[in-house]
């Protein structure tokens, strides 16, 4: 492992200074930065342990709104019983990190920002992993768990467990950092890169995501993640979704798929297709459909356009209180 | 001349109960220590650099800022200049250093150069391999008559892929020489034969190498040899006048340190119109890495099918070569041949069972066959719950039931056994074996405690040390025939001078007494006794001893068994999830020594039978030629919540006793990827042609696309 410092500040303050300085990175449960560092994918001078800062961990669930500090664990969202009853689907969302390790060690904020678990980017080839041809490696070699919305020269997909559901949440994300505080939409916080060493985030130099909060109850939301294996696996494909309305009247909705695309992909004409109807099941297979237009699978992961499909449907009916 | 034999079943002892393994309460807390716990005063840690490339030529090695790293004590070039490398992740060099982050860095520090060769790693397009291997065509009666005037031919490709051992120890070993003699504590099958291999290599006497393995964590066939990193790990010990720990990083174990062969194959199966098999075709072709692969037994246990024409190619790949994994060929022929044959029944309206039933001539113990099948079935509750692979189905979630026949030999290898009864009572119990996780050691103790009429705890079992008289290395389901036999042996043999020594004292002749309950005692007159404390006490100063040999006299062991397994499964149609619901097990092995070992054996097999149906295969990379899943995060292991209801019925008493005792490590690993397969088909609708069965193949064969090659 190459030589690195390592700094444990007490306030978000002190962090940002020291995250101000390049070759910083943040620490959270450490859970694959720490494997990554290991296994020389990543370096890093200095490693920012966010464990020590108080203000970080914490969920707040009054007031019609939610409010989930950066630091908290999986775990602890999870035991939260306020926390639960407002949004049911983070239960559904925490509970497919099948490893009560994972579980017990890894944050929120480090699902949300975790790096993509491409097979190419992790044997060290880049995240876009572009062969010495200038083409991409994942196009040409084995991308049955590749994106099927890719991005430029992008194919990896993100991994996160929670920011598809929090994305059809309309959640905001607080991030901290030189010039002070600023609010975005949780899909901001994405970006596909366009250049190697471009990273898949939008923070900046010397910022840190701080929490996320949503308003609760407005909207009726579901989580539906399709994975291999019951013991701990990664999903193939996973949707969120959110109903606003007085079902079966939809105001409107949000659909979000996870694993398909380099970002939480806001299937933004699926939603649409309900907005302003009675939803019905015929309407649900519609939206389903109408979630994967526009893919563009390759070689080996065209199985992904099905799954994405069937995804969608399954999280809208559990949504809408359909299941069979 | 003794007679050599087990006692009749009215009169075990320990033979067929159910103890738990002596090694169980150690293991569990952790207080095993296996070869890669050692950890002897001074110990350097060593770690070794492989090639990335699939196919590569060695230009030039710079090792000068390596060497230079504080902390780094020898720097080991394997493959040199010039060096032509075959397959990602080949040795090339190797560090010893002061600690293991010191030998990752000096690993990083090492300056290679590389001329990158094509490379071809995708055996299943057999037509676009460089270097295959036709095999001569084989042909038995007339096929093409009997295909000619067969009633129904069901002809298509199957295959599945390579996958690795991964075992969860790695391979590797801790070496440290005190003057010209190594102590190698290795985890190993072979804690007999390893001594000669190493010695050979580093050009030092059998006798100056000492082989230690008390435990070790998992082999399955990949760990019979010393390996290159055994040989280095040695020679950096060597030259570093230290002890050397060497075990693979987890990428090396999953890409070099052992694989099973691929294989495929376009089959051709017909029958009559009762159902019955007239004619066999395959053409079939896999890789075990570059050595590439040799032809299955097909078809699989239906091997006195009259007609048939077999033809192989070996298609060798740049990747590394395959080892021996549990069962060697056999579960990739049982998959080809039970797929097929579950297919034909399929095309004939005929229940699957009653398929197998029909033609259980053609197999060598159709008595067997028949009276498992019947208990699987009942076991399934196959009549009331089976349905055709022919009707509507109306919702996403569909199940299926599927079963399949297998067979293995798994007679006892070549041991020698010494046991010796102290004047105290003690008695113990010395091979040159070792115990790979199957129990081994509980076995050799329940023979002695059997032969000497004792409990468990009043005998000692001593293994895993080539000074021990020399035993056979632990591969083909050959070790508890191999064990229990010269260990039987060479008990009766100590007992019966005992006996012979104590039967003045009694009044008695030696032939009149037996050993039992912890006395000796006249037959027929238990009153005539003493304690065996007492019996052992008169044997004078000196310990009495014996050694028993495999093979040798007496009905001790046979070998040939069948099994049947059946599978039900649930698939989700919209998904192409599968999940097992249950696992049915039937399965013979002669007389069972430890019945909860022996179904230890077996759901062990069911467990690792899950996995390489659903789960495990290699994924090579067509760009770069190296494995894109050398790791425990997309090589997937079954998980507990992966495996359904494991249900396991074993064959004994009059028929199955008296054969003796036969392995049972291979068997039941056999048939899980064919009965699966055949119960997935029986949910779907259609044959999914690949293992593993993942989302994306069973969606491609309900899309009716998806073909093999």
């Amino acid at each position: 492992m190459r030589p690195f410092s390592y700094a444990a500040p007490a306030t978000v303050e002190q962090a940002v200074s020291l995250l101000e300085v390049e070759g910083s990175e943040v620490l959270a449960g450490g859970t694959d930065l720490l494997s990554l560092l290991k296994d020389d994918v990543e370096q890093v001078e200095r490693l920012v342990a966010l464990r020590g800062i108080e203000d970080l961990s914490g969920i707040d669930a009054s007031g019609g709104r939610l409010r989930i500090g950066s630091m908290t664990t999986l775990q602890e969202l999870r035991d939260h019983a306020a926390a639960m009853a407002a949004v049911p689907a983070l239960g559904f969302a925490i509970d497919g990190v099948a490893s009560a390790q994972l579980r017990a060690m890894g944050t929120v904020g480090g699902d949300l920002l975790q790096r993509p678990r491409c097979w190419y980017y992790r044997r060290g080839f880049g995240l876009l992993a572009l062969g010495p041809d200038g083409r991409s490696m994942v196009e040409a070699g084995d991308n049955r768990y590749h994106a099927i919305f890719p991005e430029g020269d992008a194919r990896f997909v993100s991994p996160s467990s929670l920011a598809p559901l929090l994305v059809a949440l309309g959640a905001e994300a607080t991030v901290h950092g030189p010039d002070g505080e600023r609010r975005v939409p949780v899909e901001a916080l994405y970006r596909t890169p366009r250049a190697e060493g471009e990273r898949e985030n939008t923070l900046g130099p010397g910022e840190l995501l701080v929490e996320v909060t949503a308003s609760v109850g407005a909207a009726r939301s579901a989580v539906y993640e399709i994975r291999q294996r019951r013991s701990l696996d990664w999903p193939l494909m996973a949707a969120a979704v959110s109903l606003y309305g007085e079902l079966p009247l939809v105001d409107r909705a949000r659909i979000v798929l996870g694993h398909a695309a380099p970002t939480p992909w806001l299937a933004a004409a699926a939603g649409d297709l309900l907005a302003g109807r009675e939803l019905t099941p015929e309407q649900i297979v519609e939206a389903a459909e109408a979630a994967v237009e526009g893919a563009r699978p390759m070689s080996g992961n065209r199985y992904k356009m099905q799954l994405a499909a069937v995804a969608v449907r399954r999280a809208l009916l559990r949504a809408a209180g359909m299941e069979a | 001349m003794a007679d050599y034999s087990w006692p009749e079943a009215d009169r075990r002892g320990q033979i067929g109960r159910r103890p738990a393994r002596l090694d169980g309460p150690v293991k569990s807390t952790g207080f095993a220590r296996y070869p890669s716990d050692q950890n002897p005063p001074g110990l350097l840690a060593a770690k070794i650099l492989t090639c990335p490339h699939a196919h590569a030529r060695v230009v030039r090695i710079d090792t000068s800022a390596a060497e230079a790293i504080p902390g780094v004590r020898v720097v080991h070039v394997i493959q040199g200049e010039g060096s032509e490398i075959q397959w990602a992740g080949d040795e090339v060099a190797a560090v010893a250093a002061d600690t293991e982050d010191i030998a990752r860095d000096a690993l990083r520090a090492l300056q290679v150069e590389y001329e990158v060769l094509p490379h071809f790693v995708t055996e299943k397009h057999r037509d676009r391999a460089p270097a295959a291997q036709p095999g001569s065509e084989r042909t038995d009666g007339d096929p093409d008559a009997a295909f000619a005037s067969a009633h129904r031919t069901v002809e298509q490709t199957l295959g599945m892929p390579q996958m690795a051992h991964m075992c969860l120890e790695p391979h590797g070993q801790v070496a440290a020489w005190d003057g010209d003699e190594l102590e190698v504590h290795a985890s190993t099958q072979a804690v007999s034969t390893l001594a000669g291999q190493f010695a050979s290599e580093l050009g030092i006497p059998a006798t100056q190498v000492r082989i230690r393995t008390e435990y070790m964590g998992g082999g399955f066939g990949s760990k019979f040899s010393p390996d290159r990193w055994g040989i280095v790990g040695a020679e950096l010990a060597r030259e570093a006048g230290a002890p050397v720990k060497l075990f693979l990083d987890r990428d090396q174990e999953v890409s070099v340190a052992g694989s099973r062969p691929s294989a495929f194959a376009r089959v051709r199966v017909a029958a009559d119109e009762q159902g019955k098999l007239v004619a066999w075709d395959s053409d079939s072709w896999g890789s075990g890495g570059l050595p590439g692969a040799s032809q299955t037994p097909l078809p699989y246990v239906f091997s006195r099918l009259p007609n048939r024409r077999l033809r192989h190619t070996s298609v060798p790949t740049n990747l590394a070569g395959s080892r021996a994994w549990r069962a060697p060929n056999h579960p990739q022929a049982c998959f080809l041949t039970m797929a097929s044959l579950d297919d034909l029944a399929n095309e004939l309206d005929l229940d699957p069972i009653e398929f197998l039933d029909r033609n259980l001539e053609f197999t060598g113990r159709a008595d067997v066959y028949r009276e498992e099948l019947g208990i699987a079935a009942g076991m399934a509750e196959w009549k009331e719950r089976w349905q055709p692979r022919k009707r509507s189905r109306d919702s996403a979630l569909q199940r299926g039931l599927g079963v399949s026949i297998h067979t293995w030999g798994g007679r006892g290898h070549a041991s020698n056994c010494d046991v010796t009864v102290h004047p105290d009572g003690a008695v113990e119990a010395r091979l040159g074996s070792q115990d790979i996780g199957t129990g081994t050691r509980t076995i050799v103790a329940q023979v002695l405690a059997e032969t000497f009429g004792l409990e468990l705890p009043q005998v000692r079992v001593s293994l895993g040390d080539n000074r021990f008289p020399q035993s056979g290395p632990s591969g083909g389901s050959s070790t508890v025939g191999g064990v229990c036999a010269s260990t039987r042996r060479a008990a009766q043999d100590a007992l019966r001078e005992v006996l012979t020594r104590v039967a003045p004292r009694l009044e008695a002749d030696p032939e009149q007494l037996t050993a039992a309950g912890g006395r000796v005692f006249v037959e027929g007159e238990p009153s005539r006794s003493m304690s065996w404390t007492e019996a052992a006490s008169r044997i004078g100063g000196a310990p009495v001893s014996a050694q028993g040999r495999n093979p040798g006299p007496g009905r001790l062991i046979s070998s040939g068994v069948g099994g049947v397994q059946i599978a039900e499964v649930e698939v989700d149609m919209e998904t192409g999830v599968v999940q097992v619901k249950r696992m049915i097990a039937v399965q013979d092995c002669g007389l069972i020594v430890n019945r909860r070992l022996a179904e230890s054996q077996v759901y062990g097999g069911l467990i690792m039978g899950v996995g390489y149906a659903l789960f495990e295969e290699w994924i090579p990379d067509p760009v770069t030629g190296r494995l894109l899943n050398a790791d425990m995060e997309f090589y997937k292991l079954a998980g507990l919540l992966d495996v359904g209801s494991l249900e396991v019925h074993m064959m004994t008493g009059p028929g199955y006793d008296e054969r003796g005792v036969i392995g049972l490590g291979e068997p039941p690993v056999i048939s899980p990827g064919a009965a699966i397969s055949n119960a997935v088909a029986n949910a779907i609708g259609v044959r999914v042609p690949w293992l593993p069965l993942t989302p994306d193949r069973v969606l491609d064969a309900l899309a009716g696309r998806g073909g093999i090659a």
